[in-house]
């Protein structure tokens, strides 16, 4: 099984002027895949398209299986809330409410999340003893570290199993050793819950640690043609 | 219900701005609920100037003018009506009691009525108040007479004070056509303050009224020396002849339209008969255009409080992008940005709904006392008139529909961002 199928994708924000232009890409399950490419190749909007929250694309995309054009836009949401977990560059918590309510919050919104989780709390308590921020649940979000912020992230995008992480740029505002660190318990985690991990990057100093890299610059025709010109 | 969780923290995390737009709410609808308020009190006040009084009765003429004398002191009577019709219905089987007025004199600009000892014993004021003296009593004397509370601390008199009663209605500073000064009266008592007319005038006896003019002769004052002196004047000595109006209560409610028709085909006497009620409703309609007005600018208080809060909610969405982004991308729809915007506008409305009406209760509990003393105007503290609830709830409706306003544009920056909000 595929958790990621992209073909013949084409998209563009206004008519006319593609941004992703895209034969063919493809993800295999439970793989680690490393997708870089230079700024401006089309990283955040292809995982905009994966994520389901761009939509107006033509082609065939596949995600764990299921039809993205297929589904109308609150059958997206909630499948991005069950099914995906999503890791942003930075600032990705919300800052009024605390450590452990931002890790269950996805499951709070969603219950088809929620369905493999006994206790809620007990549940946030494991995602975030792995990631070595257990001492902080109770805290403020904004009183944190951006590396622990991170951390913050990476447990709400793991808790509840999600089949697919996608993470964006998501070790840009570390620092080096943070880095190695933050991506050994971000695989750990993953490996445990059996999940694909799409990782866009342009720090390619990252890639040997991955399965498989995926160069965005090149399978995107549309970016070479804009280039060129 | 995890919405509305963090709709509630979301604001309480921009304390300042959410406890000034609640303040704001709070003011404004502490205004509309203080004005519904004051407007209900001013008319149970109006309506409460007399009350268990069934009819007034006086000389034909115009039914308001009749009321307004009568009750409110407030102009005169064309006509008086002769003792003998008076003590007919006085004593008339239907008939409770009867309270006499005799209107005509005043002093420094205060109005003295001739009355008797039933003013004191039934008349009824808000529903079911009675006459009481802060200091001394009733007027036993012929030359006794009873202050209202306002007349006693405008003119500050005490009790035992000389008071010399002027022909006709003066002025305050000025002296009167014909001051009564060959017979003064003495202060035997002050009535306690009701917040009605009754505190604005002097009391006598009738045979009081009939006393000092008891040497005149077809309305003009005695020559000199043919007075007749106030020691030689007993209260047997006089004769009422007439009097001004009465107030009338019946044993039974059902007899007043009965009794009321008796007294308009009276044929001995040219009489009319008034139900206090109807009348008060008249007059009260008349005067209810000022009404309108004032909540009508509640209203548009309450609107500009609302205002301010779209203003501040509208203002908070750019700092809130980033957030919206990371709500999208953990699976919240539009829906639930539209709601989660919706609920704050609706919870700041309520926070500021519950402390308006708290803030309005709490002042007018505190300063009842002093309005009443002051104004004259009986603030009653009861829960919301039906009208005040549906003020409530159509501000509550109109923070939803305002709510929708930042929801909208909070939808479209989700739409237009998606996940890539850049900070």
């Amino acid at each position: 099984m595929s958790a990621v199928v992209c073909r013949n994708l084409r998209f563009g924000y206004t008519p006319g002027a593609l941004v992703l232009d895209i034969d063919q890409l493809e993800v295999a399950s439970g793989e680690r895949v490393f997708l870089f490419g230079p700024s401006g190749s089309g990283k955040t909007t292809l995982l905009g398209i994966l994520s389901g929250v761009l939509t107006n694309f033509t082609g065939e995309v596949r995600v764990l299986d299921r039809e993205i054009a297929k589904m109308t836009g609150s059958q997206r949401d909630a499948f991005r809330g069950a099914h995906l977990g999503y890791i942003f560059q930075l600032f990705n918590l919300i800052p009024y409410l605390t450590v452990v309510e931002n890790i269950t919050l996805p499951c709070r919104l969603h219950a088809e999340r929620r369905k493999n989780i006994g206790n809620l709390e007990d549940a946030a308590r494991q995602a975030a003893d792995k990631l070595g921020i257990l001492h902080l649940l109770h805290r403020k979000v904004t009183d944190l570290s951006v590396g622990q912020q991170q951390r913050v992230a990476a447990a709400r995008a793991l808790l509840g199993a999600p089949e697919l992480i996608i993470a964006d740029e998501p070790t840009s505002s570390l620092d080096y050793d943070h880095r190695e660190r933050f991506l050994e318990l971000l695989f750990e985690s993953c490996r445990e819950a059996k999940a694909t991990i799409l990782f866009v990057s342009h720090d390619r100093s990252l890639m040997h640690l991955f399965d498989k890299q995926l160069d965005l610059g090149e399978l995107n025709k549309a970016q070479t043609v804009a280039t060129a010109e | 219900m995890v919405l509305l969780s963090l709709a509630y923290h979301s604001l309480k995390n921009r304390k300042l701005t959410t406890a000034l737009t609640v303040l704001s709410i709070a003011l404004s609808i502490a205004l509309l609920v203080g004005v519904e308020n004051v407007r209900v009190g001013a008319r149970q006040s109006f309506e409460g100037t007399i009350s268990q009084t069934d009819l007034i009765v006086g000389a034909r003429g115009g039914s308001l003018q009749l009321l307004l004398y009568s009750v409110f002191r407030i102009g005169q009577a064309t006509n008086n009506i002769s003792y003998e019709s008076y003590l007919k219905f006085k004593n008339h089987p239907a008939v409770e009691w009867t309270i006499p007025y005799s209107l005509g004199d005043s002093h420094r600009g205060f109005r003295v009525v001739g009355t008797d000892e039933n003013f004191y014993k039934h008349l009824r004021y808000r529903r079911d108040r009675s006459l009481s003296f802060q200091e001394g009593q009733e007027p036993k004397g012929i030359f006794d007479v009873a202050l209202g509370a306002d007349v006693a601390r405008a003119l500050n008199y005490k009790v035992g004070q000389k008071v010399v009663i002027t022909h006709g209605v003066a002025s305050a500073a000025g002296r009167g056509i014909q001051d009564h000064d060959d017979k003064p009266f003495t202060v035997s008592g002050i009535l306690s303050k009701t917040a009605t007319p009754v505190d604005r005038s002097l009391y006598i006896l009738l045979e009081g009224i009939s006393a000092v003019h008891i040497d005149w002769a077809d309305g003009a004052p005695p020559l000199p020396g043919e007075e007749v002196p106030a020691s030689k004047i007993t209260k047997e000595s006089v004769k009422v002849d007439q009097i001004t109006s009465f107030l009338l209560r019946n044993k039974r409610r059902i007899d007043t339209l009965r009794v009321q028709r008796e007294i308009n085909t009276f044929t001995e006497e040219p009489l009319q008969a008034i139900v206090p009620g109807v009348t008060l409703q008249e007059l009260w309609r008349t005067l209810g255009y000022a009404e309108d007005a004032l909540t009508v600018i509640t209203f548009f208080v309450t609107i500009v409080g609302l205002l301010g809060m779209l203003v501040s909610l509208y203002t908070s969405l750019n700092e809130r992008r980033r957030e919206m982004a990371i709500l999208r991308a953990i699976g919240a729809g539009p829906g639930k940005i539209i709601s989660l915007l919706v609920f704050e506008s609706f919870l700041l409305t309520l926070a500021g709904c519950v402390m308006g009406v708290a803030l309005i209760y709490g002042l007018s509990a505190a300063l009842q006392q002093t309005v009443e003393d002051h104004f004259g105007l009986y603030i009653p503290i009861q829960p919301p008139t039906p009208a005040g609830w549906i003020y409530l709830g159509a501000v509550l409706l109109a923070s939803l529909l305002i709510g929708f306003i930042p929801a909208w544009k909070a939808y479209r920056n989700t739409l237009s961002d998606g996940l890539s909000v850049r900070v």
